[in-house]
C-alpha cells in the first residue's frame, strides 16, 4: 500500500482514487472499502455505494465547482483535489473555499503532481493529506512541512 | 521606512534556507529543470543570454542607505560591478552565477531585503509613487498600504501559482505617478464623502502583448477591506483565468471575457463572504503602520535662502538641474531631488557599484538615509533641505549623477533588450544611446520641454513603450532587428496607449525619424504647449507625413 502524509505523519494510504472511466457496475464489487470517486460518479452513485458498505469520498478536478457537494459536506469523509501539474494553482483556492467558507472538517487531500517544494503551502491552504508524486522522497516532504517557522499577517 | 519585525525576518531567512536546498538539489540532479524553473523564478532568478540574472525586489521603491550599500556590495562581489534599476522598482544583476544565488539572498536578508516573487506567475513586487509621503499634492501616503499588501502577498499560499504574473500598484497622489491604470490591480487614494480614507480600484490594466488601460472596478473601497477585496479579485482570477494559453492568461483577458460588469459581480459575490470578517484590517494596524512611515523631523530652515537664490542666478547648470530634477516638497524649505541615471552613453537605469555607494552617502548626508527608485529608472532623494541643494548637486555632478534631464527627451526609459534579455527581438540600449547622443544639447532639450520616450526590446514591454509620448518597440523581421514607432501614449490620470505610426525602421534611421517628429512638434506647437498635448490636438497625421512623406503618410492614416 502506498504511503502518504496525513496530519503530519507518514501513514498507509487507505483510500483508492477511482478514475472516471473506472466507475461502473463493478465498482461496488471492488475489493477496496474506501473509494474516492470523481465528481460526476459521486453525484450518481455515492448513496448506492454507501449502502453496499463502501466508504465513499469524492475527488475534484481543478475546474470542478463545489456547489453539488455543499449540502453533503458533513457526510463526506474525504475530499481529494487533483493537481494535473504543480503549477496549476486552482486547487489551492478550492481547498481554501472548502475549509474557510464551507467549514469542511474531513480529510482534504492533494494528489497528482505533488512535490515536496509545495507541501508547506498546500498545508497552509488546508490540505491535511498529501499524496506525493511517485519520485518524491516522502521523508524529505514531511520535513518540508516545516520549511517556514511562521508566516506573517492575517490571512495566512 | 518599514522595519522588519521578527516574523518578517524569520520568513526571509527561512526562504534562504529553503532556496539553498532547492539549488543544491538542482545542481546535483535531484531536482529537474522543469520542477526547478518555477522555484527559481519565484526567487527572481532567470536564465538569460549570457548568464543567469537575479532580480531583487525594492518594495514600493524605498531603500535605505544601508540597503543600497548592500546592493553595491553584491554587484561588486557577485556581478560585474553594476546593477540595473528596472521600470518596476526592482534591481537586476545580470552576471550572477547560479551557485551564488543563495548567498546573495542571504546577504539581502541581512538588510531586510529579498527577491521573493520578483518573477513567476504570482503576485509581484508592489509598486508605488516615488514621491510618496513627501510630495505636496498627496491625498494620503500610500506606503503603509503598500507594506500591508506586501506582507499579505508575500508567500500568500493560495496565490503562488496563478495563471500568469500579477502586478499591483498603489498611489496616493492627486497626480498618478504609479501608473495604477496599467497594472493588474491599481489602487488610487480616495477620501469618501464622510471623510474616510479608501481607494478606487482599477483592474485589468497592463502593457505587454495586449496593452489595455485598466478600468475602474470599484469607485470607493474602505481601507479596512483592502485585503478582503484583493483576496476576492485574486481568487476569481486564480479559479477562472485562462491557463491554456499564456498569451491569454493575464487578468485583463478574463475581465474582457466576463465583461467588466460580469467580473465585478463575481468579485462582489466573493467579497460578500469575507467583508467585515476576521481579515478586515483593524484601525490600529493602520496607525501602527503609518508610524513607520512618519517623515523625519525636519530641522526648521530659512525658506527665503539668499545663498540659494544667488546660486540659482549665478550658476546656470545648477539652475537647470533645479528646474528639471527638483520637485516641490510638502515641507517648505525642503525639496525632492531626482538623480538622473540617464547620462548619455550609460544604459538607462544602470548604476555602478561606486555610484550606488555615492548615492547611499548622499542620502546619508542630505536625505535622512532614504532613497527611492522611480519607475522611470531614476533614483530619488526625498528629504533634502533647500540650502543643501548646491552642495548635493556639486557632488552628484562630479560623479555623473546630475544630468539635468528629468522628464526630457534624453530621460529615456529603456529595458535591457537584446544585449541581455533572451526574449528580446532587438537591442534597445544602443537605440537609447543613439538618441541621447543626437539630442545632447541641453538648450534644445529644454526648449522641447517635457517629453517621454520609452523603448522596449520586444512586446513584453518592460520599457513601457506604449505609454511613452514616443514609444519604440523592437520587432523581428526575417531575423533582422527593426523598430516600430508609437506616438501619443501617456501616463497618469489621462493614461493612453500610443498608436503605431507606420512601417518600422532600421536602428540607424531612428535618430533621424525622431528629429522629424520633434521638428513637426516645434512647428505646430502653441506657446507653452508640451509635446503630448500638441500631438493630441493635431493628431498623428502631420507626424506621419513628416516621417514617411506626404503621400505615404496619407496612406497610413
Ligand atoms: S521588453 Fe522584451 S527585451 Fe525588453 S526586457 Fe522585457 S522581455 Fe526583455
Amino acid at each position: 500500500m502506498a504511503k502518504i502524509i496525513h496530519n503530519g505523519k507518514i501513514v498507509e494510504d487507505c483510500w483508492v482514487v477511482i478514475a472516471s472511466e473506472e466507475v461502473g457496475p463493478t465498482t461496488a464489487a471492488d475489493s477496496h472499502r474506501n473509494l474516492l470517486l470523481p465528481m460526476d460518479a459521486w453525484e450518481k452513485c455515492h448513496q448506492s455505494l454507501a449502502s453496499s458498505g463502501k466508504t465513499v469520498g469524492v475527488w475534484l478536478a481543478p475546474d470542478d465547482e463545489l456547489a453539488p457537494l455543499i449540502s453533503h459536506l458533513s457526510g463526506i469523509p474525504a475530499i481529494g483535489i487533483f493537481f494535473p501539474t504543480f503549477t496549476d494553482g486552482r486547487g489551492y483556492s478550492l481547498a481554501r473555499l472548502l475549509r474557510q467558507r464551507h467549514g469542511y472538517r474531513g480529510e482534504l487531500r492533494a494528489f497528482g503532481d505533488i512535490l515536496r517544494d509545495q507541501v508547506y503551502f498546500l498545508h497552509q491552504c488546508g490540505f491535511d493529506a498529501l499524496c506525493l508524486r511517485k519520485d518524491q522522497d516522502i521523508d524529505d516532504a514531511l520535513a518540508a512541512l516545516n520549511d517556514y517557522s511562521w508566516l506573517s499577517v492575517a490571512g495566512h | 521606512m518599514y522595519i522588519y519585525n521578527e516574523i518578517d525576518q524569520q520568513l526571509v531567512e527561512d526562504r534562504v534556507v529553503q532556496f539553498r536546498g532547492q539549488m543544491e538539489r538542482f545542481l546535483d540532479g535531484r531536482l529537474s529543470e522543469d520542477d526547478f524553473r518555477p522555484l527559481r523564478l519565484q526567487n527572481g532568478l532567470y536564465t538569460q543570454r549570457h548568464s543567469p540574472m537575479l532580480r531583487v525586489a525594492i518594495p514600493y521603491g524605498t531603500l535605505s542607505s544601508q540597503q543600497l550599500r548592500k546592493l553595491a556590495h553584491i554587484s561588486r562581489t557577485y556581478d560585474r560591478g553594476y546593477g540595473h534599476f528596472t521600470t518596476r522598482s526592482n534591481i537586476q544583476f545580470n552576471w550572477v552565477r547560479l551557485v551564488d544565488a543563495p548567498n546573495i539572498l542571504e546577504e539581502l536578508a541581512s538588510v531586510q531585503m529579498h527577491a521573493i516573487q520578483t518573477s513567476g506567475n504570482c503576485i509581484r513586487n508592489i509598486t508605488s509613487d516615488q514621491f510618496a509621503g513627501v510630495v505636496a499634492d498627496e491625498i494620503f501616503d500610500p506606503r503603509p498600504y503598500c507594506e500591508i499588501v506586501r506582507q499579505w502577498s508575500t508567500l500568500a499560499p493560495e496565490f503562488l501559482f496563478l495563471p500568469r504574473k500579477f502586478k499591483i500598484a498603489i498611489s496616493g497622489g492627486v497626480e498618478d505617478r504609479a501608473a495604477v491604470r496599467l497594472h493588474d490591480i491599481g489602487a488610487s487614494a480616495r477620501i469618501s464623502a464622510d471623510g474616510a480614507p479608501g481607494f478606487e480600484i482599477f483592474v485589468g490594466g497592463g502593457l505587454g502583448r495586449t496593452p489595455i488601460v485598466g478600468k475602474s472596478l470599484k469607485g470607493f473601497l474602505p481601507r479596512a477591506e483592502l485585503l478582503n477585496y484583493f483576496d476576492a479579485i485574486l481568487r476569481v482570477y486564480n479559479r477562472y483565468g485562462r491557463r491554456d494559453n499564456k498569451y491569454k492568461a493575464r487578468i485583463k483577458i478574463l475581465v474582457k471575457d466576463l465583461t467588466l460588469e460580469g467580473f465585478a459581480q463575481e468579485v462582489e459575490a466573493e467579497w460578500q463572504y469575507s467583508r467585515g470578517g476576521p481579515n478586515a484590517i483593524p484601525e490600529e494596524n493602520f496607525s501602527a503602520m503609518e508610524a513607520f512611515f512618519a517623515n523625519p523631523s525636519y530641522p526648521p530652515v530659512e525658506t527665503h535662502d539668499l545663498a540659494y537664490r544667488e546660486a540659482l542666478n549665478a550658476n546656470k547648470a545648477f539652475a537647470r538641474w533645479v528646474e528639471r530634477n527638483v520637485t516641490p516638497h510638502s515641507t517648505p524649505g525642503y525639496a525632492i531631488v531626482t538623480l538622473s541615471m540617464k547620462k548619455t552613453g550609460t544604459p538607462p537605469g544602470d548604476a555602478t557599484a561606486d555610484q550606488m555607494d555615492l548615492v547611499a552617502n548622499l542620502a546619508e548626508k542630505f536625505s535622512h538615509r532614504e532613497i527611492r527608485v522611480s519607475h522611470e529608472q531614476n533614483l530619488v532623494l526625498p528629504h533634502v533641505a533647500q540650502k543643501d541643494l548646491l552642495a548635493l548637486w556639486a557632488l552628484a555632478n562630479t560623479n555623473g549623477l546630475a544630468t539635468a534631464n528629468i522628464g526630457l527627451l534624453t530621460d529615456v526609459v529603456c529595458c535591457p533588450g537584446g544585449d541581455f534579455c533572451s526574449l528580446a527581438n532587438a537591442k534597445s540600449i544602443p537605440v537609447a544611446a543613439a538618441i541621447q547622443q543626437r539630442f545632447d544639447d541641453l538648450d534644445y532639450l529644454f526648449d522641447l520641454g517635457p517629453l517621454e520616450l520609452n523603448i522596449s526590446g520586444c512586446v513584453n514591454a518592460c520599457g513601457h513603450h506604449h505609454i511613452g509620448h514616443i514609444g519604440i518597440l523592437g520587432v523581428d523581421k526575417n531575423d533582422e532587428e527593426w523598430y516600430q514607432l508609437t506616438l501619443g501614449g501617456r501616463e497618469g490620470h489621462r493614461a493612453a496607449l500610443g498608436k503605431v505610426i507606420g512601417p518600422s525602421f532600421a536602428a540607424a534611421e531612428i535618430p533621424g525619424v525622431i528629429e522629424k517628429i520633434l521638428e513637426t512638434y516645434v512647428a505646430i506647437r502653441n506657446p507653452d504647449e508640451i509635446f503630448i498635448d500638441a500631438l493630441e490636438r493635431v493628431g498623428l497625421q502631420p507626424f506621419k507625413s513628416a516621417v514617411y512623406g506626404e503621400q505615404h503618410g496619407q496612406n497610413h492614416s
